[in-house]
C-alpha cells in the first residue's frame, strides 16, 4: 500500500443468536452499532466530531434504517458534519467498510475513519409473496364497496399465510438459485468432505471460543444494556456442551435427508456489530494514537457463485504472491467460518494440485494451512455470523491474536455469497 | 408603539407582534395592555380582514402578567383595578367583529393564554417549547382575565379546572387534541396557516353536549368533585386560591369582579404575597447561574447508585452527553433502566427517547473522564475511597473541567487534600429524588476557586435546577436545618406522641411530608448517622435507637416507624384502624406541637444565616423551601418567624 493504514482500536458487541428462527431480537442493527461505537469512541483521545467519516457495512438493513451508516454516525454524536455511509458486499460488508476507508485515506480524503459492520438478522423481515402484493395493488384500484367486496372474495388464504422469509431470500444466490448451504454442499462433494469432519471442526470451534473466553481473549466485546437494564455480555451461541454426539443429531438442513450440512455445523444466525478506527500516519501523530496494527494489503476476488465458499482461497492467494509469502509465513489466520465444510474445503483446495493449477494459476498445490494457526479462538460456527459484522470482527480479532502471541503477520479472509472472496493482510504494531 | 409592532399586509390582515421593549420575554404589563387597547381603538376605526397576534421574542409567546406589578398591590382598589384591566380588555377583544387569531410559538401562560382564549382562533406551533397553562394558582391567585370563563367553555370544565387548579401545562399536540388549539402545525407553515385560518370563517369546534351540561346546569357536580380533589392536596387555610377558582367558575361565570369580597381576600392574602415572594426568590437563585458563561456538553458521573444514576439521567434529559461510571456494568445497568423510564415518561416520542438513551453511556472503565466538562463524584461516603478516586481522576481530567462532589456529610476541605489543585473542588449537592427536587446546593470550601464555583452554578442552571451557594459546613443549609427538626419530632415520639400525630401536626402546619415519614423515607440508619454528625453530640432519640437495633430501617426495609406497603406508610389511628386519609381531626395532636417542632428548624436557619453559611435570610428561605418543601405559603422559615 502506498501509505500506511493504522488500526487504532476496535470494539464489537457480543454476537446474539436469533433464538427461535427469525424473530426480532432485543436490539436493532443501529442500536448494536451505536452501543459498541460509543464505548469505542469514549476511550479515544479525539471526539466523535473529529472523525472524517463513518462507514458501516450492512447486508440486510431494515426498512426503517436506510443508510444505517449515517444514522449511526448521528446516534454516536458525530454531529451533522461528519458524513456517514453504508456499504454492502454481502458477508464481507464489514470488510468492505474497512477497504473503503483505506481507499479514502490513501486518496487523502480522510485521515480518521470509523469503519465497521453490522446486521440484526433476527430482525430480517417477513415479506408478502408476489401474489399477495398483486392482490393489494388491485385492491387500491377498486372504487366502490361492491368492487372491494368482490375483490375480497378473490383473496387466497394460501397467499396471505405464506410470507416469504426475507432472510432466506438474502441467503439464496440470485444467479444460480442455491441456498448458501447448498453451495457448501457442493464444496463437500467436490473435496470429499464427510459429516464427521465437519462436526469435528464445529465442536473444536465451540471449544476454542470457550477457551478464549475463559482466557479473557474477547476484551474486544462491549456488553450491551437494553432499556430494562438487562445486560448482554457474551456471544450467546457458544455452547459449553458441544460434542460429536450432539453434532450428529441435527438433520441436514439444506439438502434435506441426503446432505451433510446441518444448522450445527454452519455459522449461526446472529445479531451483532463490530468497529475499528482507522487512521493515517498523520492522524496517528496528531492525536498521539497507539495503534494495534497496520493493514498491509487487501484483495477482492471472484469465482463461481456455486462454489462461493472458496472465496478466501481466491482472495488470499494473490496477496501471498504479491508479498512473496507462503502459507506458513502467515503467523495467524482468521478465515470466516460460514460453514465448517467451507473452511475445510479452503484448506483442501490449497492442497489440491489440480485446483491450484487450474483455478489459481499456481504451478502446483500451495500446501497445508496449519490448523493451530487458524481461527484460534473459534469462529462463526460458534461465535455467530451477523453477516455485515463478521468482516470487521475477524480483522479486529486477528490483530488482538497477533499482539497477544507476539506474532507479526496475519490474514483475515472471508467468503462472500454471490461468488466472491475478500482478504486483508495485517501486521501487529 | 413601544411594545407592539403593527403591520397591515396586502390582504388587509393586521399582524400585531408583541416585542416587549427591554425584556427578553413578553409579559402583559400595564403598559403593554394599554398599547393593546390603543391598537383595538385604531382597528375599530379601520377594521381589518383579520387580526393575528404573535410574539417577536425567540423565548416564547407570552409568559403571563407582569408579576412585578403584583408586589405593588397595597390596597383593595389596586387589586380590583388590576383584574379589571385584563378582564375588560379581553372581553372587548372577544367581541370584535373581525376574526382574530393567536399564533402561539413557545410558552403561552397565564395572561398570555387568557389573551389567546379571547381570540376566535388559537394556532399552536408544534415544537417542544410550546406550552399552554394557567399557573396563577401557584402564585396564590386566580386567572382573573377571562381564563376561568373561557377555558371551561373551550375544553370543558373538568379539563379546565385540572389545568387551573394544578398549574400544569399542555404541549401543542395535547392542546390540539383537547380542543384548546384549533390546529398544531410545524413552524415552517405557521405563517401560511395563520393567514388561511384567520380568514377561513371556520366555526369553533363546539363542546360535546355532556361538557356543555357540565359547564351549565351540572356545574355544582363538577365543583363538588373538584373541591374534594383539591382538599387532598391543599388546605383552604393555607391555599385559598384553588377553592376560590372553583367558586368563581361555579357561581360567578369566572368573573372575579362579580365577587369583590373573594377578589380582595385572595389578591391581598398573605399566601399570595408569600408565593409571589417565593417566585422572586426563585428568580434570584436562577441569577447565580449568570455569573459565568461556562457551558457543559459532556458530564461524567462516578457512582451509579440512586443519586449518581439519577443525576446522570437528569443531565442527559437536559441535553448533555453523560458517561456513568461504577465498579462494573451490573451496578450501572439498573440506573440505565431507571433513566429509560424517566426518558419515556418525559419525552414520550420514541425517537427522542432513543436519542436520549444513546447519550447515557455506561462507562465502567471511566473513559469519559477525559472528555468531561463536569465530573461529579457520587460514590459512597468514605474519605479514603473518595481520595483514591480523586487521585485517579485529576490527571485524566481536562484542566478547565469542574470537579464536583455530591457528598452530604464529608468535609470538602478534607476530600480535596489529595488534589494537585485543591481549589478546583466544589460541592454540587443534589436532593433525592433528583428529577423532582428543584434545589441544588453549590458548596464552596474556604479558598475555593471562585471561577469554579460560578461555573458550577452555571452548570446547575444549565440542567434547569436552582443553585444555592453555601459554605462548606456540616449539612450545608438543607440537611443542617432538617436535622434538629427531625430530632425534635422523634423526641416527641419518645415523649409518647404517636408518629401519626407528629406527622399530622406538621402536615397541618403545611409541610409536604411529616417528619417521621421523612425519617422512614431517608432511612433510619442514615438519619441516625446524620443526626450524630449534625446534632452536636446529643443523645439520639430512644425510638430511633430501638428501631435501628431491630434493623427496622424504614421504607427500604419495609418497616420503620411505620409499616410500609406498596411504597406507602400504613398509618393508623389510636384504635389501630387504618387512617384512610390524613387529617379530619382523627388523631389527637397535643397543643402547640407543630410550633415546638418547627422552632429548632427556624432557629437553626437563623443561625446559619448569622454564621454566613448562606448569604442572607431571603436565600435561606428559598433554600429551605426548594430543598425541603417547607410550607411555601409561609414564605419560608425566617419570613414565617418575622410575620408571627
Amino acid at each position: 500500500m502506498k501509505s500506511p493504514i493504522y488500526v487504532v482500536d476496535g470494539a464489537r458487541t457480543p454476537f446474539l443468536k436469533a433464538k427461535t428462527g427469525p424473530g426480532p431480537g432485543p436490539f436493532s442493527a443501529s442500536d448494536l452499532a451505536t452501543q459498541a461505537g460509543r464505548a469505542l469512541l469514549l476511550r479515544q483521545p479525539f471526539a466523535p466530531q473529529d472523525l472524517d467519516e463513518v462507514i458501516l457495512g450492512c447486508a440486510a438493513p431494515s426498512p426503517d434504517e436506510t443508510n444505517i451508516g449515517r444514522l449511526v454516525a448521528l446516534r454516536l454524536g458525530c454531529g451533522h458534519q461528519v458524513p456517514g455511509w453504508t456499504v454492502m458486499r454481502n458477508c464481507a460488508s464489514g470488510m468492505q467498510a474497512i477497504d473503503s476507508a483505506i481507499v479514502n485515506i490513501q486518496a487523502g480524503r480522510s485521515e480518521l475513519v470509523l469503519a465497521g459492520g453490522v446486521d440484526a438478522l433476527s430482525r430480517a423481515p417477513l415479506l408478502y409473496a408476489d401474489a399477495m402484493v398483486r392482490w393489494f395493488a388491485a385492491m387500491m384500484q377498486m372504487r366502490t364497496m361492491g368492487q372491494k367486496l368482490g375483490h375480497f372474495l378473490k383473496l387466497k388464504p394460501s397467499a396471505l399465510f405464506s410470507p416469504v422469509i426475507g432472510l432466506m431470500k438474502g441467503l439464496t444466490d440470485p444467479m444460480v438459485g442455491l441456498l448458501m448451504g447448498q453451495t457448501a454442499e457442493n464444496l463437500a462433494w467436490k473435496f470429499g468432505l464427510t459429516r464427521q469432519q465437519m462436526d469435528e471442526f464445529s465442536v473444536q470451534s465451540h471449544q476454542r471460543a470457550l477457551a478464549g473466553r475463559a482466557a479473557g481473549h474477547f476484551d474486544e466485546i462491549v456488553p450491551l444494556v437494553d432499556a430494562s437494564g438487562a445486560i448482554y455480555a457474551v456471544d450467546d451461541g457458544v455452547r459449553d456442551d458441544a460434542s460429536l454426539a450432539g453434532m450428529a443429531k441435527p438433520k441436514p438442513f439444506f439438502d434435506k435427508k441426503y446432505g451433510n450440512i446441518t444448522a450445527a455445523n454452519s455459522s449461526q444466525i446472529t445479531d451483532g456489530a463490530a468497529w475499528v478506527v482507522l487512521a493515517s500516519e498523520a492522524a496517528v501523530a496528531r492525536w498521539n494514537l497507539q495503534p494495534l496494527g497496520r493493514i498491509v494489503d487487501s484483495q477482492w476476488a471472484g469465482l463461481d457463485p456455486a462454489l462461493m465458499g472458496l472465496g478466501p482461497v481466491h482472495a488470499s492467494t494473490p496477496i501471498l504472491r504479491r508479498n512473496d509469502l507462503t502459507l506458513a509465513d502467515i503467523d495467524y489466520w482468521e478465515l470466516n467460518e460460514a460453514f465448517a465444510a467451507q473452511v475445510l474445503a479452503c484448506q483442501a483446495a490449497w492442497q489440491d494440485d489440480a485446483y491450484c493449477r487450474e483455478q489459481l494459476g499456481l504451478p502446483g498445490a500451495l500446501g497445508a494451512l496449519d490448523d493451530r494457526r487458524l481461527n484460534v479462538d473459534g469462529g462463526a460456527v460458534s461465535i455467530g455470523h451477523p453477516v455485515g459484522a463478521s468482516g470487521t470482527r475477524i480483522v479486529l480479532h486477528l490483530l488482538h491474536v497477533l499482539r497477544r502471541e507476539k506474532a507479526k503477520r496475519g490474514i483475515a479472509t472471508i467468503c462472500i455469497g454471490g461468488g466472491l472472496g475478500g482478504a486483508m493482510l495485517v501486521e501487529a504494531c | 408603539m413601544k411594545h407592539w409592532q403593527i403591520e397591515r399586509d396586502e390582504n388587509a390582515l393586521v399582524w400585531a407582534t408583541l416585542d416587549r421593549a427591554g425584556e427578553s420575554t413578553n409579559a402583559l404589563s400595564a403598559e403593554v395592555l394599554a398599547e393593546f387597547r390603543e391598537l383595538l381603538d385604531q382597528l375599530d376605526q379601520a377594521p381589518p380582514k383579520g387580526l393575528i397576534i404573535r410574539s417577536g421574542k425567540a423565548a416564547g409567546f407570552i409568559a403571563g402578567a407582569d408579576i412585578q406589578e403584583f408586589t405593588q398591590l397595597d390596597s383593595a382598589e389596586k387589586g380590583r383595578a388590576l383584574i379589571a384591566r385584563g378582564w375588560d380588555l379581553f372581553n372587548r377583544l372577544a367581541a370584535v367583529a373581525y376574526p382574530t387569531l393567536a399564533l402561539v410559538r413557545g410558552h403561552c401562560l397565564g395572561g398570555g393564554l387568557e389573551l389567546s382564549l379571547a381570540c376566535r382562533y388559537l394556532l399552536a406551533v408544534d415544537e417542544p417549547g410550546t406550552k399552554f397553562g394557567l399557573p396563577e394558582v401557584m402564585l396564590g391567585i386566580f386567572p382573573g382575565w377571562g381564563g376561568m370563563l373561557r377555558l371551561p367553555q373551550r375544553i370543558g370544565p373538568a379539563a379546565a379546572l385540572d389545568l387551573m387548579l394544578t398549574g400544569k401545562t399542555l404541549d401543542a399536540k395535547r392542546a390540539k387534541r383537547m380542543g384548546l388549539a384549533d390546529e398544531a402545525v410545524p413552524p415552517r407553515v405557521m405563517t401560511a396557516a395563520a393567514r388561511l385560518l384567520v380568514q377561513s370563517g371556520q366555526p369553533r369546534r363546539k363542546l360535546p353536549l355532556l361538557q356543555r351540561l357540565l359547564n351549565g346546569p351540572l356545574k355544582s357536580v363538577v365543583a363538588n368533585g373538584a373541591r374534594k380533589q383539591v382538599a387532598k392536596k391543599a388546605r383552604p387555610e393555607h391555599y385559598p386560591a384553588p377553592y376560590a377558582i372553583i367558586d368563581l367558575w361555579a357561581k360567578h361565570q369566572g368573573n372575579a369582579l362579580a365577587a369583590p369580597e373573594v377578589l380582595d381576600r385572595i389578591i391581598n392574602s398573605a399566601t399570595a404575597r408569600n408565593l409571589v415572594r417565593v417566585f422572586f426568590l426563585q428568580e434570584r437563585l436562577k441569577g447565580f447561574g449568570k455569573a459565568s458563561d461556562f457551558k457543559a456538553l459532556r458530564v461524567h458521573v462516578i457512582g451509579a447508585g440512586t443519586m449518581g444514576g439519577d443525576i446522570a439521567a437528569w443531565c442527559v434529559l437536559r441535553g448533555m452527553t453523560v458517561s456513568l461510571q461504577d465498579q462494573n456494568l451490573e451496578r450501572i445497568a439498573p440506573a440505565l433502566q431507571r433513566a429509560h423510564a424517566l426518558f419515556t415518561r418525559r419525552l414520550r416520542e420514541p425517537l427522542r427517547v432513543r436519542e436520549a438513551f444513546d447519550r447515557l453511556i455506561p462507562d465502567a472503565s471511566g473513559d469519559g473522564v477525559a472528555h468531561a466538562d463536569v465530573v461529579i463524584e457520587a460514590i459512597f461516603e468514605n474519605v479514603a475511597a473518595k481520595h483514591a478516586l480523586f487521585r485517579a481522576l485529576e490527571p485524566r481530567m481536562k484542566p478547565d473541567a469542574v470537579l464536583a462532589t455530591n457528598t452530604s456529610s464529608l468535609r470538602l476541605e478534607e476530600l480535596r487534600g489529595v488534589l494537585q489543585r485543591p481549589e478546583r473542588l466544589v460541592g454540587i449537592h443534589f436532593f433525592n429524588p433528583v428529577a423532582m427536587m428543584p434545589l441544588v446546593e453549590v458548596v464552596a470550601a474556604e479558598g475555593a476557586d471562585p471561577a469554579m464555583v460560578q461555573a458550577a452554578c452555571a452548570f446547575v442552571r444549565q440542567i434547569d435546577k436552582l443553585p444555592l451557594p453555601v459554605k462548606s459546613t456540616p449539612g450545608f443549609l438543607v440537611n443542617a436545618v432538617l436535622a434538629p427538626y427531625m430530632l425534635a419530632a422523634m423526641r416527641a415520639v419518645d415523649a409518647g406522641v404517636t408518629p401519626e400525630a407528629v406527622d399530622e401536626a406538621m402536615l397541618a402546619f403545611g409541610m409536604p411530608m411529616g417528619p417521621i415519614e421523612l425519617v422512614d423515607t431517608v432511612g433510619l440508619d442514615i438519619a441516625l448517622a446524620a443526626g450524630q454528625q449534625l446534632a452536636g453530640g446529643v443523645e439520639p432519640p430512644q425510638c430511633l435507637l430501638a428501631l435501628v437495633e431491630k434493623q427496622q430501617l424504614g421504607k427500604k426495609s419495609g418497616q420503620g416507624f411505620y409499616r410500609w406497603a406498596d411504597g406507602k406508610p400504613q398509618k393508623v389511628d389510636a384504635s389501630g384502624t387504618a387512617l384512610a386519609k390524613v387529617g379530619a381531626g382523627r388523631t389527637a395532636i397535643p397543643d402547640g406541637l407543630a410550633e415546638s417542632l418547627v422552632k429548632p428548624l427556624i432557629e437553626r436557619t437563623a443561625k446559619l444565616v448569622a454564621d454566613g453559611v448562606v448569604a442572607d435570610a431571603e436565600l435561606a428561605d428559598a433554600g429551605v423551601i426548594f430543598g425541603t418543601g417547607f410550607a411555601p405559603f409561609t414564605g419560608g422559615p425566617l419570613k414565617y418567624l418575622s410575620d408571627r
